[in-house]
């Protein structure tokens, strides 16, 4: 089902273009151009995010922050086997998701903490990322609350997720 | 961000220098390498969503989607004008849709022509960062991502999280939105007091 939504997109855009006699060619060219200057502005602050979160998980600092963090977790009936994750998914979608695929390996996909690390990951974004490209564009430079906010509402619907899961 | 960005390279590069120095600059590369890889993706993609975007420009689906998203959007993000209404209601269906590489573009696009602070013209207004909040927390029907993922590792139903995946991504994205409306009324209220006092102090 949904498959169809891209194409489904796609053919009915450039269907309506066709019926009301617009240059739906020229319009695209004109569109596509404009990725390039976009991703120029956005690629610094990916490389910024992305060196640090590779450091991050190299050097194990993730996995001994992971420890130490693992005790706070389980009480909120997050299993601890997924603080990796937790803390790994704001930073970054490829990062994390080996961490999911490593997860799934090792406790398989339907057991509690594999059903859990799902519901973690399809919840949540990856929030610098996120919040570091959406503001590539202006000169904007303090965020203040934004990603605290953003860290503490997804966290709170995991929580949310992980006890909904217990009870199904 | 700068913080913890700082407080992340300096313990990592402590830690990975005790353990394996040669490893620092070559995990570095790694990072940038995927940084850079991923941009190249990210151009490609872009290029089909922005392509895309200005065909339903030109036909005024855009605009209609606009206004018919308009009392949420405005709701949401009061105050901006109609080209960053169009942007936002753009970027926040296609998060709906799980199409996060073609709400990116939308989204910076609608940065970018929202009204800035008038005095610190540096700092994220509260538009700004509902609009961030609401796509960070991941306003996602199917995450279409995780489902393929499960079904490539043998699950026997790989879809069965996805109630419990709702409702986590709903709970999360109402505590944002309710978030920044009270946090961004606190200090807007906090700002006029202190104005008052300012003026107060003034005439006596």
């Amino acid at each position: 089902m949904t498959l169809y939504i891209v194409p489904a997109i796609f053919l009915g855009v450039l269907v309506l273009s066709l019926l009301r006699r617009k240059d739906a060619y020229a319009a695209f060219v004109r569109g596509a151009g404009a990725a390039l200057e976009l991703m120029a502005g956005v690629l610094p602050f990916l490389v910024a995010v992305m060196v640090a979160c590779e450091l991050f998980r190299t050097s194990g600092a993730a996995a001994a922050f992971s420890r130490i963090v693992a005790p706070v977790i389980s009480p909120t009936g997050i299993p601890p086997e997924l603080t990796e994750l937790l803390l790994l998914r704001p930073l970054s979608g490829a990062g994390s998701l080996s961490v999911l695929e490593n997860i799934y390996s090792s406790f398989g996909t339907d057991t509690f903490v594999g059903r859990c690390a799902s519901v973690v990951y399809g919840s949540s974004e990856t929030v610098f990322y996120v919040s570091a490209i959406y503001f590539s564009g202006s000169e904007i430079k303090r965020l203040r609350y934004a990603i605290p906010l953003a860290l503490v509402a997804s966290f709170i619907g995991n929580i949310v997720g992980c006890n909904l899961l217990r009870l199904m | 961000m700068s913080v913890v960005w700082l407080i992340i390279m300096i313990v990592s590069i402590v830690a990975l220098a005790l353990s394996d120095p040669a490893a620092v600059l070559a995990s570095m590369i790694t990072g940038a390498n995927g940084a850079v890889s991923l941009a190249l993706t990210l151009v490609a993609l872009y290029g089909i969503w922005l392509g895309l975007f200005e065909v339903l420009d030109t036909t005024g689906i855009a605009d209609r989607l606009a206004r018919l998203l308009r009392p949420i959007v405005r709701r949401l993000l009061p105050g901006e004008s109609e080209e960053t209404e169009k942007y936002a209601s753009l970027n926040i269906s296609a998060n709906l849709l799980g199409l996060g590489n073609a709400a990116t573009p939308m989204a910076i696009n609608a940065v970018r022509t929202m009204k800035r602070d008038p005095v610190r013209s540096a700092v994220a207004t509260t538009n700004m960062i509902m609009l961030v909040v609401i796509s960070a927390t991941s306003l996602q029907i199917f995450p279409s991502t995780v489902v393929s993922l499960r079904a490539a590792y043998g699950s026997a139903d790989p879809a069965d999280f996805l109630p419990a995946c709702i409702a986590a991504t709903v709970t999360g994205t109402v505590i944002g939105i309710v978030g920044v409306k009270l946090i961004g009324g606190v200090l807007v209220r906090l700002a006029k007091r202190r104005e008052r006092k300012k003026r107060g102090g003034l005439t006596v």
